[in-house]
């Protein structure tokens, strides 16, 4: 109080002290709005650092390197009773021609040690892109060829990034040099990192085997989680009379929904593996332990799309004679489905990435074949990922990178697909 | 037997009953349809829904219970000598058992008895298959007689079939409530099969956790030691890294968009941190152990710090990242929610933006605020790629963020995944670890609607 008195004497000194005051006040306000935009612009850094070193890690790996080597087809190794019999051919030593072609080019090897080094260039791949080619073609036999064959991983490496992360030797390089002055030494688009199952040579390995896992746990989601939720969702939202049992089931949903997924995955190895002895790794599995995990989100949105439909719909129905159930199927659920299909889809999404629970349920098995159905051992995108993310070599690196490139583009296109629906069917009533 | 095949061909049955009855109701009204209680297609429904249901529900249950069962009677068959081994090596001879039967590869040498039990499991799976498919066509037959006969113009088969589909709606909807029931089960009774092996005070007060378990008696050194508390305090440091990176990020990227910004950059700006809530964690577990942790270590070494390459704090920086959008969405909802009187009433005093938001918005806002921190942190400790990739794997009770720990989420990862034995303490342990994880993040979202529902200022 007596400030203020004070304060009305000297009015001058009032005026001063506010805009003092002010100053500060505006001062801080002005840091409090930079702190502010500091949080965003870290935000957008975080989202553009984590981009840029995914893709400037991976986009390598859609490249291969690839060396061109002079191979005799030799009739004494693939053939040499000249039976023609396709399974001859499929168990002939293909090895041993590159093995052959390698040391025509560099004669001067001699050492046994050498000698390793120097057929260690190409790829153990390589004997199976010649196998390919003489059983789609036994005329090739006792010919000479000029072939691409896949370089090891090291060697794709060198090409790509340069020699200071090499694990080659003195002598592969200069062998490589001369190669290199040859034009024999090439980079092309990596197609069989789209074809080819895991495996353990980093410059063998593909994403065909993953992607199709993913496949088959995503459509075992969908069929049973899409069904289902939106079941659920319209009897809680359109049947249930308001009582302790939809609050239990309601509570319980959203309780689901904050659920660590971890957990789904020991539901899912307690009960379908051990108790009802449905096999390890398949994507059954998987799917059923994915559905429980993503029902939560697909009934919580498919009740708020029906909850949007205005009353006055079920009304004018009710009004017209139909029957309750003609109400929701005919009237309200196709109304409601523009909303029901986004939800589902930015669910089927979260599933498509989920790791963690098909690690419990073991899916994290090294599988080279492709899966071919949905009892068939598999793994899926994300687990791939993970496993690759674990191996050692660099090359492995590159590759996840890349597989990670992969799975965000399917992401981003389901996300789309989400976008693009709400905008064309969303209604505001 | 194929699966598919059998429920397709169960399926396109119903299809086939449902034009049948349709037209065989009409046909009973001697084409008059408004003689007929129904519109015609409900009685197909009927029809259909008699014929494919029954099949179709015993087809599920035969594929859930016909392995075990097999499986069970064969293992009965087993000569004496086998079925007194110990259950795991039962387990093993009964899989090669299949795995002959299926003509796979079987790793132990096969001997008369083992052709023996593989003779007798593919009889039983013939007998398995024929019983199935007696059964499909018998329901099916059933079914299909059972709602043709009740077909006339009287029957009233609109109201029969809405009430079935209704009863199919409340299952779908129990569903919710079983799954709970079978987490809490399932993770419930191994947990009790764990606790009769170790005491539950050695769990919860335990200050050492190494699961390596001596499998002979003999073995030097290994008895095992499970105490929750270095995982509890590992899985603690990470959610506080994290909560100390999101918290102040997310709420301020939250206040700036809700506050200051204009609708322009609110447009894009807003999409682009909720990317970050769409990427799959097993990316920022690669990110965090290939990008971060490295950057920590050799920044770290340049000013003589030694930062262990699996630090807690890479985990926590990372996973702080990955909640951002998730605390910015949240805290953007509640601050929309308080009313625009308030901050009018605020201005009309001469406050600035940033007194208002202060001292009247965060205050009206906060119960939400709290509520929604309070599920970041359950999702926090509930995380588990971001750790199982960048976090290590031995148990350290510290609270250095330098230092590497473990988490409760990495610990089941690692006893669970790669060979196991089912009855080990080392498997049951991870299900103790389960329960465990599910009992806090359930008390810290339950604490989180609580927060909300008490303390939530209504407006209007």
């Amino acid at each position: 109080m007596s400030k203020l008195i004070k304060a009305t004497v000297k009015r001058g000194q009032i005026r001063e002290a506010v805009e003092h005051s002010l100053i500060k006040r505006k001062k801080r306000n002005r840091r409090f709005r930079a702190l502010g935009l500091s949080a965003i612009i870290l935000g957008m850094l975080f989202v553009g650092v984590m981009f840029a070193s995914i893709i400037s890690k991976g986009y390598s790996a859609f490249w291969r390197t690839e060396i061109q080597l002079p191979i005799h087809f030799d009739p004494a190794v693939i053939d040499p009773q000249n039976t023609g019999n396709p399974e001859v051919l499929a168990s002939a030593n293909y090895q041993k021609l590159v093995k052959d072609a390698l040391r025509k080019q560099f004669p001067e090897v001699k050492k046994r040690k050498e000698k390793r080094n120097l057929y260690r260039l190409v790829s153990s791949g390589a004997a199976g892109q010649l196998r390919r080619l003489v059983l789609k073609d036994a005329s090739v036999i006792d010919t000479t060829q000029n072939l691409w064959l896949i370089a090891d991983d090291d060697v794709d490496q060198y090409y790509k990034h340069g020699q200071s992360q090499s694990r080659l030797k003195e002598k592969q390089l200069a062998w490589l040099a001369q190669l290199r002055a040859k034009g024999d030494l090439r980079s092309r688009f990596n197609a069989s990192f789209f074809s080819t199952g895991d495996s353990r040579e980093p410059e063998l390995a593909g994403i065909r085997g993953a992607v199709v896992g993913s496949f088959f746990v995503i459509l075992v989601t969908l069929g049973l989680s899409l069904p289902l939720g939106v079941a659920a969702a319209i009897y809680l939202e359109e049947f249930s009379r308001r009582n302790r049992w939809t609050n239990l089931i309601e509570i319980n949903i959203n309780n689901l929904a904050a659920v660590p997924s971890i957990v789904f995955g020991l539901l899912g190895l307690a009960v379908f593996i051990n108790f009802f002895g449905l096999p390890r790794s398949a994507p059954l599995v998987g799917g059923l332990v994915l559905t429980l995990m993503t029902l939560p989100t697909i009934i919580i949105a498919s009740r708020a799309a029906l909850k949007s439909v205005p009353p006055s719909i079920r009304e004018a129905a009710l009004g017209m004679g139909a029957s309750k159930m003609q109400t929701t199927f005919h009237h309200v659920l196709p109304l409601a489905m523009p909303g029901i299909l986004t939800g589902s889809i930015i669910g089927m999404a979260q599933a498509l990435g989920e790791t963690a629970p098909l690690l419990m349920i073991g899916m994290v098995a090294f599988i080279v074949d492709i899966p071919g159905s949905i009892m068939d051992p598999a793994t899926v995108l994300p687990v791939q990922i993970y496993l690759w993310a674990d191996s050692p070599e660099r090359a492995f690196t590159e590759r996840t990178s890349a597989a990670i490139l992969v799975l965000l583009t399917f992401l981003v296109l389901m996300n789309l697909l989400a976008i693009r629906l709400r905008r064309k069917w969303e209604k505001r009533w | 037997m194929n699966v598919a095949v059998l429920f397709l061909s169960l399926v396109l049955i119903s299809i086939a009953a449902y034009g049948f009855g349709r037209r065989y109701s009409i046909q009973q009204a001697a084409g008059d349809r408004r003689k007929l209680h129904s519109m015609p297609r409900y009685y197909g429904y009927y029809v259909a829904l008699w014929t494919g249901l029954p099949a179709i529900v015993l087809l599920l249950l035969w594929q859930f219970l016909d392995q075990g069962m097999i499986a069970g009677m064969v293992a009965a068959g087993f000569p004496e000598a086998i079925r007194a081994l110990p259950p795991a090596e039962q387990h093993l001879y009964l899989n090669d058992v299949v795995n002959l039967a299926k003509g796979n590869m079987v790793s132990a040498e096969v001997d008369a008895a083992m052709q023996h039990a593989a003779d007798h499991f593919k009889h039983l799976q013939t007998l398995s298959n024929i019983a199935l498919l007696a059964g499909l066509v018998g329901l099916v037959i059933a079914g299909a007689a059972l709602a043709i006969r009740q077909i006339n113009p009287k029957f009233r088969s609109r109201p029969r079939v809405e009430s079935l589909v209704r009863w199919v709606l409340l299952i779908s909807a129990l569903i919710a409530i079983l799954t709970t029931v079978g987490i809490v089960l399932s993770v419930l009774f191994e947990s009790i099969r764990f606790f009769k092996i170790v005491p539950l005070t050695d769990f919860l007060f335990g200050l050492e956790w190494s699961p390596q378990m001596a499998i002979r008696a003999d073995q030097v050194g290994s008895s095992g030691a499970f105490g929750i508390i270095p995982l509890l305090a590992g899985t603690m440091l990470v959610a506080l890294i994290a909560m100390l990176v999101a918290v102040p990020i997310g709420l301020m990227s939250a206040i700036y968009l809700a506050e200051f910004s204009g609708p322009h950059l609110r447009s894009w700006a807003k999409p682009t941190l909720e990317i970050l809530a769409g990427i799959p964690t097993v990316v920022y577990g690669f990110f965090a152990a290939l990008v971060v942790a490295p950057m920590l270590r050799n920044s770290g070494g340049m000013i003589g710090l030694e930062v262990s390459s699996e630090s807690a704090l890479a985990a926590g920086l990372v996973m702080g990242i990955m909640i951002i959008p998730f605390v910015s969405s949240l805290s953007d909802d509640v601050i929309n929610a308080v009313p625009q009187a308030m901050r009018d009433g605020s201005y009309a005093m001469g406050a600035t933006r940033a007194e208002t938001i202060l001292r009247v918005i965060v205050p009206a806002a906060l119960p939400g605020i709290v509520g929604g921190v309070l599920l970041a942190v359950s999702r926090a400790i509930g995380e588990t790629m971001i750790v199982v990739m960048a976090a290590g794997l031995t148990a350290n009770l510290t609270a250095n963020p330098l230092d590497s720990v473990t988490t409760i989420t990495v610990q089941i990862v690692t006893l669970l995944v790669g060979d196991q034995e089912f009855d080990s303490p080392k498997t049951l342990a991870a299900f103790a670890l389960g329960l465990s994880l599910f009992i806090v993040t359930l008390l810290l979202n339950m604490l989180a609607l609580h927060v909300v529902h008490k303390y939530r200022e209504e407006y209007e």
